[in-house]
């Protein structure tokens, strides 16, 4: 990797400043297992890394009067023993858990997994977020393309990597964000944005901001379930995710959120299966029509058509998880 | 990939600032006190100017890394690994460079009692930390039950993905000292081998928990 210079901040307002306007100049360090590596292909050429498992703050989870509190350097293997998380977010805990290497697991932090850049073949070689040749052509479209998306937002036809997303926009998280003219909140959905160039990023996150924690409202009484395929049962990339929670009276299911990982550039909302759900008592063929409907509207690649399967299967076997769960 | 060939950005072992005529040494023997060195001239200044101001680096950093209950002071720039500052400046040449790219498990050292992949930490960020390699693992001068346990079991083939096995399971069991058949599946998730050794790593991890809840080398 090229070489950089080094800091260790022990403040936000420190690392805040550490960081430049401009893309490129510096980059922000957590787990490091994304940062590394995109360093060492090139991909990433900071002048500056900026070290943030200093910062106090940015650790430790705690309950608020509005929900949960996850600071931004908190590990997957924190997040996933957690016992507040365990009690009432199982759906996050099943999402960590899919990241099935230990080492990753103590590493990857929750900030990290948000921000992470995509898997993209095409943009790790070097052909930018979009992956297009010198004259704007997708390469994804008419090259390899068997991790690419079923829902794909042109130009953009890469998909979302982030473990934890589908879950946290299905639970109705927001994000804590820092600059230098203080902090703002957003939604996770909303810190996935789609690039029209290749000169774009895909989170609205600006060059000299920080993630700095996660909120998560109560889900006491909301069924919530993560289901992920993967190639393989040890580390893989997660091939297609589907996150549920579900508001209950009785049997009934008053209200459904049913979230995509891995299908398109940003987490997807399968709203038709959400509308499919809601006034009515799930059972396992209830699910199945909800899958089915989820994967409406795909338009699968020539090496994507799988992914179709993937989605209905995923959803239905999220909500039967989430069925088996007490109220 | 020619381009970024993976060896390119292997750290040269340094000449140690031992010698006199080392580049900290020089400069501060030419008196240069201020202007663009000026922030490199005492080795306490950087290590502080990395937790306020600005940071240090480029070029070598002194730090310290305390691995295996021992302290060791080296110098690196702030881009090279944990991996690579063992394995090419302090001879512990265990834990193994194969993907380098924090999937394999090759690397697997154990970092405040979690495992971790070495290669994709970076040295100066591992200071202050407790990093065990499989150099340290021995008990009372004898292998560790892991290690006993694979060769018992079959547990390699070329080898070279045991010594990140080795300490990947032996951390995997500080945590579950009564594991699962499927537990040990789940645990070892993390690491690789392309000889296919699996079943016998599996028996060995098995074998080495009820080891060490014997208290044997464990």
């Amino acid at each position: 990797m090229q070489a950089f210079e080094y800091a260790n901040p022990t403040t936000v307002k420190d690392a805040v400043g550490m960081l430049s306007a401009q893309w490129g100049e510096a980059d922000v360090l957590a787990g490091g297992t994304d940062l590394l590596s995109l360093m060492k292909e090139y991909t990433h050429t900071p002048k500056r890394v900026v070290n943030i498992k200093g910062i106090k703050e940015l650790g430790g989870i705690q309950k608020t009067s509005s929900g949960l509190r996850i600071g931004a350097v908190v590990t997957l293997d924190e997040l996933a023993t957690n016992a507040a998380v365990r009690s009432e977010y199982p759906s996050l805990v099943q999402a960590a858990l899919g990241v099935t290497s230990p080492q990753i697991r103590n590493m990857g932090t929750v900030g990290g997994d948000l921000c992470q850049r995509p898997r993209c073949w095409y943009f790790r070689q070097g052909f930018g977020i979009l992956g297009q040749d010198k004259n704007g052509k997708s390469l994804v479209q008419t090259g390899e393309n068997r991790f690419h998306a079923i829902f794909p937002q042109a130009p953009a036809f890469y998909v979302n990597p982030s473990s934890l997303a589908p879950a946290l926009i299905a639970l109705g998280a927001r994000v804590t964000i820092t600059g230098p003219n203080g902090s703002r909140e957003l939604s996770v959905e909303k810190l996935f944005v789609v690039p029209k160039t290749n000169k774009d990023r895909e989170l609205a996150l600006a060059a000299n901001e920080i993630l700095t924690a996660i909120n998560l409202p109560p889900a006491k009484g909301i069924k919530n379930a993560t289901y992920e395929v993967r190639q393989k049962q040890a580390l893989d990339w997660p091939l297609t995710t589907a996150s549920v929670a579900l508001k209950m009276k009785g049997s009934t299911v008053t209200s459904a959120s049913i979230v995509l990982g891995h299908v398109g550039p940003a987490p997807v909302q399968a709203k038709q299966a959400e509308a499919m759900l809601a006034g009515k008592a799930l059972t396992p063929d209830l699910a199945a029509d909800a899958g089915k409907a989820a994967a409406n509207g795909a338009q699968p690649m020539s090496g994507t058509a799988y992914k179709v399967q993937l989605v209905r299967t995923a959803v239905k076997r999220a909500l039967l998880e989430a069925m088996k769960q007490r109220a | 990939m020619s381009k970024h060939d993976e060896h390119d950005d292997r750290n040269k072992k340094p000449s140690r600032p031992t010698s006199g005529f080392s580049r900290r040494g020089f400069i501060r023997s030419a008196g240069v006190t201020s202007g663009a060195l000026g922030g490199a001239v005492l080795v306490e200044e950087e290590a502080q100017a990395a937790q306020s101001g600005g940071g240090v680096g480029p070029g070598a950093v002194p730090i310290t890394l305390n691995i295996n209950g021992r302290d060791q002071k080296l110098s690196v720039e702030p881009r090279v690994t944990l991996l690579d500052a063992c394995r090419n400046q302090l001879d512990l040449t265990g834990a193994k460079r194969v993907c380098d790219r924090a999937t394999c498990g090759a690397c697997t050292m154990i970092v405040n009692g979690k495992v971790v992949y070495s290669c994709t930490v970076l040295a100066i960020d591992a200071q202050g930390k407790r990093i065990q390699t499989i150099e340290g693992i021995a008990v009372n001068g004898k292998p560790h039950a892991v290690s006993q346990a694979f060769v018992a079991h079959d547990g390699q083939q070329c080898g070279y993905c045991t010594p990140g096995f080795v300490m990947a399971s032996k951390g995997f069991l500080d945590r579950n000292p009564n594991p699962t058949e499927d537990q040990v599946l789940n645990g070892l998730g993390g690491n690789l081998c392309r000889c296919g050794t699996y079943m016998g790593v599996r028996k060995a991890v098995l074998e080495a928990a009820k080891a060490m809840r014997g208290g044997k080398n464990g």
